[in-house]
């Protein structure tokens, strides 16, 4: 269950279809991910139909995908909101490792119940999330340098409470990662009728929508375009559920996912916080004096990705059945890769849940593919860090299609041309940034 | 030698959907300062991007001839090999580099591959000296002021081999003396053989040093008139340029003053950073409702910095002094609880600290007031867009709807966006800081009238302007600022610029422009 029925942030997906100004919008770039994880999965079916004459798309390929996948998932959601402030977090992996060990220890060696050692590592996962979020929002020490340092310590502190030994998990703990039954409930036919009712709720409040937006006369996009993409979103729905209802249902992990994306994405979109987030991102002046406590929503941004960070050291631990201290290494690149795939911009502001959610799955999908085919490692990291490449490629060229450059003349306002176009200019890339004369 | 430097013939230029330029004609004499004036949007910003190679040729339709030879550039360095230099409106200076770095930037002196620093910074300080600049060639550039600052970019430009000089607005953040400064300049420039085309909103200034004055319209030149003996006068140019009488340049109306509501007293500021710099001396100002209330003052005489720190100590450290509305005292220590009190601060740097530029109309009309359009942190998206579309309405915002992004509106339509983000918060008191900046005749008639309807609901508004004709236009009674001190307060009975003038630079003010820094 991926395309989750949610309407994406709204300034930014009606957008997209209500003008040629519009269009030219950031999130061609998440919807053009979509369009590019479909393609992916069709090239990877057609490929091993050819060569080895398999199924790709297969219930169970695709539910290994959500299995595989699911800690850096769960990591790009927090990523994305610390990129769209405007920030960065490099010692998520490490943060993760160490949640993860401390749950096994509380597990196995205090004898925790499953469901304390997991509250005990997200709760530590806010705490660390407390102590960077501090130095970075309040004394304003770059987010970079801070979860650099985080980065050594938890991975330090890892070592030091594991002995450099691996601790090992067993009960319902590892059930988190990949169990398809929840307290003893099989999750197969619940998987089919939540898709069922989710798309008919997603249909539901998306007529509802519109038609208030239709009735206040601001209707963003025209009624075929609106057809096709609420159509669209909950005929993946529908397949999606069918898909992973075939074969054991979707695992507990894919719910807790699932359950993840709609509240990050109701919090992104539809809270004072969330609008906060990225506002401060995306012009962090402005949004200071327009009464927003920038400081204080890059302090629950990063205490969020802490908690994220603590929940994915559960699941990483629950699916090895074991802490190891090199547990998570290098996962927060892969998170921020997802970020960057999903429609993050570099320069901070732009980015929706479901966009780092589908460039993880980008992501996992590409491996997967190529680990189906067979082709060695060491390819499937060149084609992937050239995958990021180009995504954010795909950004600055959008960006500077939309604005950069005084290639585009303001579409409305007084008469074209102008200095209108070099008030087009976002903050962000303009090379020629003047000396900020006069500027306090 | 033809007498014209520059012909520019049937200069045609498309952007998708629109056309900007059509069939604009140019011709510049030689040695002589040419102004070109429109309002926003009229084409003049993208007919001199043309004549500095932005948009190459072959971007564009027609013809240009340059120094008597047909003239074909591909980018900026083919019209400045040529001796064209354009200097934008947003310098294009590192603040961390010396001023002398800065004018050889891209054009070092060097010894083989070696900068030579000792012809770097004796060829810079004659460079300087031509320019009347007297700082130490060293000194680093954010350093010294704006106005400074723009002498440097002309410096640059001489050290080019300049033939024709392109200003755009120029002075548009300059005070009146620097701006003076630059304009004699231009002219001693003349006197030596550099042509200047100057683009400038600021009429008084064009028509005091314009030889000759080119009038763009919606993408059409209207008309070049000659201006040698000053013949031209403001209202001949506004009409040409608006293309209809502007019966007066602000709206007629009938001050309803009320009771004196909001008070500061004894205000001091430091600076953030250097601490024991004062920038704002114990200022005291008062507003009645339904006033408008003026502030002026050279730049660098701490007026953007009092209006920020009154509003919930958004500029500044050490912050003292008694604010206080309706009687009561405030005690504001950010943003939100100014908001809060019934204070709102429109910046005078839209692009910077106004707007979110990304987002559409909604989220920047939204912003400041969202906890009014949300129930326990979670946001009304009904609400928020009834309201921006109530706004985009009332505030005349010419965009097609409110999903339109604040980046590609125009200066005028970009400042009701910042007006309207405040209104909506329904503030007792609402600080405009040069609420008309850069933005044209008519986009200013209408933003008058918005201030006028807000003060005549009984709000009091405070008025921060370099443009003292405006201040003289509008205010019921301003205050005028020198070097931190409120030098003194003259209602609109018996305001005039010279008595302005004085204020503002009452004994205080020397070294007003390092202030700022």
């Amino acid at each position: 269950m991926t395309t989750v029925p949610t309407k994406t942030r709204p300034s930014l997906s009606s957008v997209l279809h209500s003008s040629i100004a519009a269009v030219r919008n950031i999130n061609l770039r998440a919807y053009g991910m979509i369009i590019a994880l479909v393609l992916i999965m069709i090239l990877f079916q057609v490929l091993n139909v050819s060569l080895q004459n398999e199924n790709f798309i297969t219930p169970l390929n695709i539910t290994n995908v959500i299995l595989q996948n699911s800690y850096i998932l769960i990591l790009a959601i927090g990523m994305m909101l610390v990129i769209v402030n405007g920030h960065i977090d490099l010692s998520v992996g490490s943060v993760l490792a160490f949640c993860g060990a401390m749950s096994a220890i509380a597990l196995s060696d205090w004898n925790w119940p499953w469901y304390a050692a997991v509250i005990f590592a997200v709760g530590l996962g806010a705490l660390i999330g407390v102590w960077q979020a501090f130095w970075i929002a309040y004394v304003r020490i770059p987010a970079f340098i801070v979860t650099l340092a985080g980065m050594l310590i938890f991975r330090g502190l890892t070592l030091k409470v594991l002995d450099a030994e691996t601790k090992g998990t067993n009960g319902t703990f590892n059930e988190l990662a990949s169990g398809y039954q929840f307290l003893g409930v099989d999750l197969q036919m619940p998987t089919l009728v939540v898709g069922v009712v989710g798309a008919a709720l997603f249909v539901f409040f998306s007529v509802r929508s519109r038609n208030r937006q239709v009735k206040a006369g601001i209707a963003g996009s025209s009624q075929i375009a609106w057809l096709i993409k609420t159509g669209a979103i909950a005929a993946v729905v529908l397949l999606a559920a069918y898909t992973f209802y075939s074969y054991k249902g979707l695992p507990i992990i894919g719910w807790i996912l699932l359950g993840l994306v709609l509240l990050f994405t109701f919090i992104a979109n539809r809270t004072v916080f969330g609008r906060h987030v990225y506002a401060g991102g995306g012009n962090e002046k402005a949004a200071m004096l327009s009464g927003v406590k920038t400081k204080q929503t890059t302090f629950w941004v990063f205490v969020i990705m802490g908690a994220l960070a603590g929940l994915a050291g559960v699941i990483v631990t629950a699916r090895l059945h074991a802490a190891t201290p090199g547990a998570g290494n290098a996962f927060e690149l892969s998170a921020i890769a997802s970020a960057f795939i999903g429609g993050a911009s570099v320069t901070g502001g732009v980015g929706t849940i479901i966009g780092a959610v589908i460039g993880g799955l980008v992501m996992g999908v590409l491996n997967q593919g190529m680990q189906v085919l067979g082709i060695a490692t060491d390819t499937v990291q060149i084609i992937l860090g050239l995958v990021v490449l180009a995504a954010v490629l795909f950004d600055v060229w959008n960006k500077k299609r939309s604005t950069g450059g005084g290639l585009m003349p303001p579409i409305v306002g007084t008469t074209p041309g102008g200095s209108g176009a070099d008030k087009s200019k976002s903050p962000g890339d303009s090379a020629k940034e003047p000396a900020k004369a006069g500027a306090k | 030698m033809s007498e014209d430097i520059l012909r520019m013939r049937g200069i045609t230029k498309r952007f998708p959907g629109v056309l900007a330029l059509s069939g604009v004609e140019l011709g510049v004499k030689r040695a002589t300062i040419h102004a070109l004036v429109g309002e926003n949007g009229a084409g003049k910003s993208t007919l001199m991007k043309i004549l500095s190679g932005v948009y190459a040729h072959g971007d564009f339709d027609g013809e240009i001839e340059f120094d008597g030879e047909p003239a074909q550039f591909r980018n900026i360095r083919d019209s400045e090999a040529a001796g064209v230099v354009i200097i934008h409106q947003e310098l294009a200076l590192v603040g961390e580099l010396s001023i002398a770095e800065n004018i050889f930037l891209g054009n070092e002196r060097k010894t083989g591959p070696v900068i030579s620093w000792s012809r770097t910074n004796t060829e810079a300080a004659r460079l300087m000296t031509k320019v009347g600049l007297l700082d130490n060639p060293a000194t680093l550039v954010e350093k010294i002021g704006v106005g400074k600052q723009q002498l440097v970019e002309i410096a640059k430009a001489l050290s080019k081999d300049v033939k024709l000089l392109i200003l755009d607005e120029p002075t548009s953040a300059l005070n009146d003396s620097d701006s003076e400064n630059l304009l004699e300049l231009l002219r001693q420039l003349r006197k030596e053989g550099v042509t200047s085309i100057i683009i400038s909103h600021k009429l008084g200034e064009v028509l005091s040093v314009a030889d000759r004055i080119t009038v763009l319209r919606d993408g059409k030149s209207i008309e070049t008139l000659e201006n040698a003996d000053n013949a031209v006068s403001e209202d001949r140019l506004i009409k040409s340029m608006v293309g209809r009488d502007l019966e007066h340049l602000y709206p007629p109306h009938e001050p309803k003053i009320g009771k004196i509501f909001f008070e500061v007293k004894d205000w001091t500021v430091h600076h953030p950073e250097q601490r024991e710099r004062i920038i704002v001396n114990k200022a005291a100002i008062n507003v009645a409702r339904g006033e408008i209330v003026g502030l002026a003052g050279i730049m660098g005489a701490g007026r953007t910095e009092f209006a920020m720190s009154v509003f919930g100590r958004s500029w500044g450290s050490n912050i003292s002094g008694q604010a206080s509305m309706d009687g009561k005292a405030l005690h504001l220590r950010n943003v939100p609880e100014a908001i809060d009190a019934g204070l709102a601060y429109a910046t005078e740097d839209r692009k910077h600290y106004g707007l979110h530029l990304d987002y559409d109309l909604r989220e920047n009309f939204t912003l400041p007031g969202l906890s009014r359009l949300s129930k326990r942190g979670v946001v009304d998206q009904d609400k928020v867009n009834a309201v921006s579309e109530r706004l985009r309405k009332e505030f005349g915002v010419k965009a097609p709807s409110v999903y339109q992004l604040a980046g590609n509106l125009s200066g005028g339509n970009q400042q009701k966006i910042v007006l309207g983000k405040w209104v909506f918060t329904e503030p007792e008191l609402l600080i405009l800081d040069e609420p008309t900046r850069g933005i044209d005749v008519g986009a200013k008639y209408e933003i008058y009238e918005l201030i006028h309807k807000l003060v005549d609901q009984g709000k009091g508004v405070l008025m921060i302007s370099s443009e003292l004709p405006e201040l003289l236009g509008m205010c019921d009674r301003i205050y005028a600022m020198s070097a931190g001190h409120i030098t003194g307060q003259v209602d609109r009975a018996n305001a005039t610029q010279e008595e302005l003038m004085r204020l503002m630079t009452l004994e205080t003010a020397s070294g007003g422009e390092e202030l700022r820094q």
